[in-house]
């Protein structure tokens, strides 16, 4: 299991000069399931490159359970976090399913029984079974997202991190990711994901991390950043809360993220005192 | 302008299934029409295919006609389809020129294309930039911004063009919600404008707030056509893989839970 913490990170891109983080301090537990949200262009995408050394940082430092990770090699910090970005065709380069999703266990050292229970594992979990041999291309794009989540789930990193995940799916294709979420939660791992789909974060993780203009701007549950108090500040980088939050403040009812939580505490307030 | 496909069917080169089936769809000036289903249901296809990217691009076998004010355009160029239809594609990166230093000259390469006086191709990309709200960005290289910015900068491309059809596939896929309320705001413009626009989205919510008309794909194939509202409340949705918007989904638990769902009422199908 593994800890992760940023210290003052600010990453400048060469040539724009643009300051797509500007201080971000955080640290992330083992098992957490944390959701980065903000608007285009805040910096969540940055942020999570750092995470497994695609970028490096131009000032302030990432601390992988303690150590910093300038001094881990790219092989050891690939082992620690998985990164799955948000465009599939920039992480697949294999001719068929199965080969794009063994090599990155084959990477770390995996074979034998090892090598193809985690590889049959994700495949299974992200709905792949069945189509080990089919190129990847000859996929749609949906499937092709699932293909690049199922090549980094194989790895069984301790930290799972996901951008955009739900994007583009359809109602199987979502319910997909989120029981993949949910199975990365329950073996214990951590889990980020960078995202615009409140309801998943409103439904799925445990703390949100609002972002505006490459800093943190609010850090808490689902219901801080959604449910009343805080909503200045969402609203301040022209976010909403989704759909069932509102209408539970509008009726009444805080505290209330999610369409089940809406739905239980409306009945609640029917039944007969 | 009104775009017809009649009886069109599709498949796609070295494979022999159908990709589509018996599309009878028509695109009229002002309208802005929804198309849903799910992944591989024929929603790409469809873009490509009532744009004239598919076959002329990337080969196949097309059946049925296409006619734009009842002229047949099977024989027509893409580059003379390109002045009349516009695409948008799912992932800017298959987008964006490539060969723009900068998002002012991506936006204008488009009507500079198009032959049209220096002025008005400067007037129409400041405007394209404004519109989504992007003019703090003219400077930047486009290959280094963010999916969503990328996104945006795609779009503005495609409002600069002014095109009398646009066929768009999930243009909000990335987008932020204000860069999805700018984008819908912008396509409802458009339509206002006259322009005819078919829009290809999974978020659902995007179509309840634009969309007059939607169709559903499954296989291939249309299976739902009709009012928007009356396609997204239609309960086969989620059977067909598609995730009806939020206030629809919360009523149907709401009513499940055997609340009244009337003081549901007040939210509308967008949120």
């Amino acid at each position: 299991m593994v800890e992760l913490r940023t210290e003052g990170l600010v990453h400048v891109y060469r040539g724009s000069g643009v300051r797509a983080l500007d201080g971000v301090d955080l640290r992330i537990g083992p098992g957490e399931r944390v959701a980065i949200i903000g608007q285009n262009g805040s910096g969540k995408s940055t942020l999570v490159r750092h995470l497994n050394g695609l970028l490096r940082p131009t000032a302030g430092r990432l601390l992988i359970d303690g150590v910093d990770a300038r001094r881990l090699r790219v092989a050891e910090l690939a082992a620690r976090v998985g990164v799955v970005f948000q465009d599939p065709d920039r992480q697949i380069f294999s001719g068929a399913v199965v080969d794009e999703v063994r090599f990155g266990p084959r990477n770390l050292g995996r074979s034998g029984a090892a090598l193809r229970e985690s590889v049959e594992e994700a495949l299974e979990l992200t709905g792949l079974a069945g189509q080990e041999s089919r190129n990847p291309y000859d996929l749609g794009q949906a499937r092709r997202k699932l293909l690049a989540l199922a090549s980094v789930l194989a790895m069984r990193t301790p930290v799972l991190v996901l951008d955009e995940p739900s994007t583009g799916q359809d109602r199987a294709g979502a319910a997909r990711v989120r029981s993949v979420i949910e199975s990365v939660a329950a073996a214990g791992r951590t889990l980020i994901a960078v995202t615009h789909d409140m309801e998943l974060v409103a439904e799925l993780f445990e703390r949100v991390v609002v972002m505006r203009s490459g800093r943190v701007i609010l850090d808490g549950s689902p219901s801080d950043a959604f449910g009343g108090r805080r909503l200045d500040l969402l609203r301040s980088t022209n976010l909403e809360p989704p759909v069932a939050a509102r209408v539970a403040s509008r009726l009444g009812v805080p505290g209330a993220v999610t369409e089940a939580d809406l739905v239980a505490a409306l009945l609640r307030r029917e039944l007969p005192q | 302008m009104t775009l017809t496909l009649t009886g069109v069917g599709y498949r796609y080169a070295g494979t022999s299934d159908a990709a589509l089936l018996d599309i009878d769809l028509e695109l009229r000036s002002g309208e802005v029409v929804g198309l849903a289903g799910a992944s591989e249901s024929g929603k790409t296809t469809l873009c490509l295919v009532t744009s004239g990217l598919a076959p002329r691009a990337i080969g196949g076998l097309l059946r049925g006609r296409i006619t734009i004010d009842g002229t047949d355009v099977d024989a027509w160029p893409m580059h003379r389809l390109s002045q009349e239809i516009g695409i948008g594609f799912q992932s800017p990166a298959s987008q964006l020129s490539q060969v723009a230093g900068t998002v002012f000259e991506e936006v204008a390469f488009g009507p500079m294309n198009l032959a049209l006086p220096r002025d008005d191709v400067l007037d129409r990309t400041w405007e394209a930039l404004e519109t989504l709200v992007i003019r703090d960005l003219a400077d930047r290289d486009p290959r280094r911004l963010s999916g969503g910015q990328q996104q945006l900068v795609a779009i503005a491309g495609l409002l600069a063009m002014r095109p009398a059809h646009l066929i768009l596939d999930e243009p909000t896929a990335q987008l932020d919600p204000q860069g999805t309320r700018l984008v819908t705001e912008a396509l409802a413009r458009l339509a206002a404008n006259g322009a005819s626009i078919l829009v290809a989205e999974q978020k659902t919510e995007v179509l309840a707030a634009l969309a007059s008309r939607t169709v559903v794909l499954e296989a291939g194939r249309m299976v739902l056509a009709g009012a928007t509202g009356e396609v997204l409340g239609d309960p086969r949705l989620p059977e067909l893989g598609v995730t009806p918007p939020a206030a629809v989904r919360l009523r149907h638990a709401a009513r499940d839970a055997g609340l009244d769902a009337r003081m549901l009422d007040e939210v509308h199908a967008g949120g």
